[in-house]
């Protein structure tokens, strides 16, 4: 199989003493929408940073398609297009120009150059600013502008660190179609995400990390079979004073009033629904409680937190 | 990348730089010009003329060389100092770090795009210093020579300063303590033959002092030191700024975690 990116034993030790990645392994294949969640100060932006030559590792190794950043770092960066956290372009300059001299910097001619910063700004609605200063754009169009920059090169491999972070729900899903679409044209994505239902939308595979550390690493079925228990909320038609005895289901009524049952795996929606026909309760309205991969991450990270502290204790 | 893409890139960070000191001019190109002909008005024709000749030629004549060099080297050096660090400030240097432009063709880029700048203000203030005296050059090669020279090596004077500094403070202290004094003093207004022996022993190892003679021994052929020395002198600094500003580049000092 060709990996997009090989890591191995990368290692992150700062000035001050903090160890922000404590030898991670990760394969992303060619081809995948791959998500790297976790809390903030994980390690996510620390291993992506390093991967793009924005951090100095401290050890391990890296491989982009093959290409180790030690040895052939300029091949590497040739395939791939980086979208940071934060913006990170010249405020004073034209949309235009900031794209076309990234393609510049890539060793692409101005004039072919000129033509791909056109097809990404019409593909992302940013031509008609196109001679716009940065700085007088939206926060949805700058985030824009820095995928058009990144993919001006055509790069074969796309890191998106929380490229949809303050972009409003509209412009969310119009940029996960966009990235569905390169993804399926060939182009590797690898994102971070504090939106988890966007790394459940896109994503095929998912690595969790956690204190500098990968806690899982799998494909986003095998993590969602994982879920033995989903909570739903139900409104119902008239209000309830109490939680109803359902057989089997243990449920509750919340803050708002409405009805929460939790299904466990296998239990099927068909029995609920039974059981509250013989109650005679009348359903109006539906909906998860949260989504599937948001309780697992959570819950994921609560456990590896609490062997971490047990871990300390037992040490002490 | 092969040897185009170089040139391309190279190319990139260039025009880059011109254009933006180009399109913020006010700041940029008229102030030297106005600063220096004030100069030439006040130093070289009111208070001038009452000074007389100085190494063989009238006081004005005297000091065209040192203020034109006054002027590429403190555009070259602001150039690259302000513009490097203003991208540190916004972080617009990762466009650089993330791509494959080898740290070489960055540096050579910006000392380019600083010696654009110290160039066009040097040419500026000659066509201003031509309303006020001749100028006969005597030796045009060394003017040429010295002029690119020290305009690139303020340029990685300035580079490096932005490497450095991690605030604003920081890209001016250099200038208004060290450049400043070291030009004003490095012989633009006078000849070290002025100077008490200890002065003009001390003024030779101030950098600067070769610089403006070596400019001046091309246009008036005077000079108060050995203008091939001078020459020597700014190549062995280039080198040696060369090789901390590219390790600087390697480690990634300031520029990444």
């Amino acid at each position: 199989m060709t990996y997009a990116l090989e890591i191995e034993e990368l290692e992150k030790r700062y000035g001050d003493g903090f160890f922000a990645l404590k030898g991670i392994d990760l394969q992303v294949a060619e081809g995948d929408f791959f998500a790297l969640l976790g809390p903030n100060g994980a390690g996510k932006s620390t291993t992506l940073g390093i991967v793009s030559s924005l951090v100095n590792k401290s050890g391990g190794k890296v491989r982009v398609f093959g290409k180790d950043i030690d040895t052939e770092l300029s091949d590497a960066k040739l395939n791939l297009g980086v979208v940071p956290q934060e913006f990170n372009f010249n405020q004073f300059e034209k949309v235009f120009d900031i794209v076309t001299t990234q393609a510049g910097y890539y060793g692409i001619p101005l004039k072919k150059a000129r033509l791909s910063a056109e097809k990404y700004l019409k593909k992302l609605g940013l031509w008609d600013k196109r001679n716009t200063p940065a700085r007088m754009l939206s926060g949805g169009m700058k985030r824009r502008l820095m995928i058009a920059r990144a993919l001006v090169h055509e790069p074969r491999l796309l890191i998106l660190d929380e490229p949809t972070a303050g972009v409003d729900i509209e412009l969310r899903r119009s940029m996960w179609q966009f990235l569905e679409e390169i993804n399926r044209q060939g182009t590797t994505i690898i994102l971070t995400t504090h939106y988890l239902e966007e790394a459940e939308a896109l994503c095929r595979n998912i690595a969790i990390i956690d204190h500098g550390e990968i806690i899982r690493h799998t494909s986003k079925r095998e993590l969602l079979q994982q879920l033995s228990v989903e909570a739903f909320i139900l409104d119902t038609e008239k209000s309830l004073s109490a939680a109803p005895e359902l057989e089997g289901f243990k449920c509750l009524i919340n803050g708002d009033g409405a009805l929460e049952v939790e299904v466990a795996k296998g239990q099927g929606l068909n029995a609920l629904f039974k059981e509250l026909e013989r109650q005679n309760i009348k359903v109006s309205s539906m909906r998860t409680k949260a989504n599937r991969l948001e309780e697992l991450f959570v819950r994921m990270v609560e456990e590896n937190a609490a062997e971490a502290e047990s871990a300390k204790e037992g040490t002490a | 990348m092969t040897p185009l893409a170089l040139w391309t890139a190279f190319q990139t960070i260039v025009l880059r730089e011109i254009r933006r000191f180009t399109r913020i001019w006010p700041q940029t190109l008229l102030p030297p010009a106005v600063t220096m002909t004030l100069y030439f008005i006040i130093f070289g024709n009111l208070i001038g003329s009452r000074i007389g000749d100085m190494g063989g030629f009238d006081y004005m004549q005297f000091i065209v060389p040192g203020l034109i060099m006054m002027s590429v080297i403190t555009s070259s050096y602001a150039n690259v100092v302000s513009s490097f660090f203003s991208m540190k400030f916004q972080r617009s240097i990762e466009e650089l770090l993330v791509s494959p432009v080898p740290n070489w063709t960055i540096l050579a880029g910006y000392v380019v795009g600083g010696m654009s700048r110290g160039l066009i203000i040097g040419l500026i203030v000659t066509l201003l210093s031509l309303a006020f005296t001749q100028l006969a050059i005597h030796n045009l090669p060394m003017v040429i020579i010295t002029v690119f020279l020290t305009s690139a090596l303020f340029s990685l004077g300035g580079f490096i300063n932005a490497m450095l500094a991690t605030k604003f403070d920081d890209i001016s202290i250099v200038p208004t303590f060290v450049l400043t004094p070291l030009t004003y003093l490095g012989g633009v207004f006078y000849s070290i033959d002025l100077l008490p022996e200890f002065w003009q022993n001390v003024s030779l190892a101030n950098p600067i002092l070769y610089m403006v003679n070596g400019f001046r021994y091309g246009i008036l052929g005077v000079s108060d030191v050995n203008p091939f020395v001078s020459l020597g002198m700014i190549l062995v600094f280039i080198v040696l700024l060369s090789a901390i500003a590219l390790r600087m580049l390697a480690r990634g000092k300031g520029i990444r975690h």
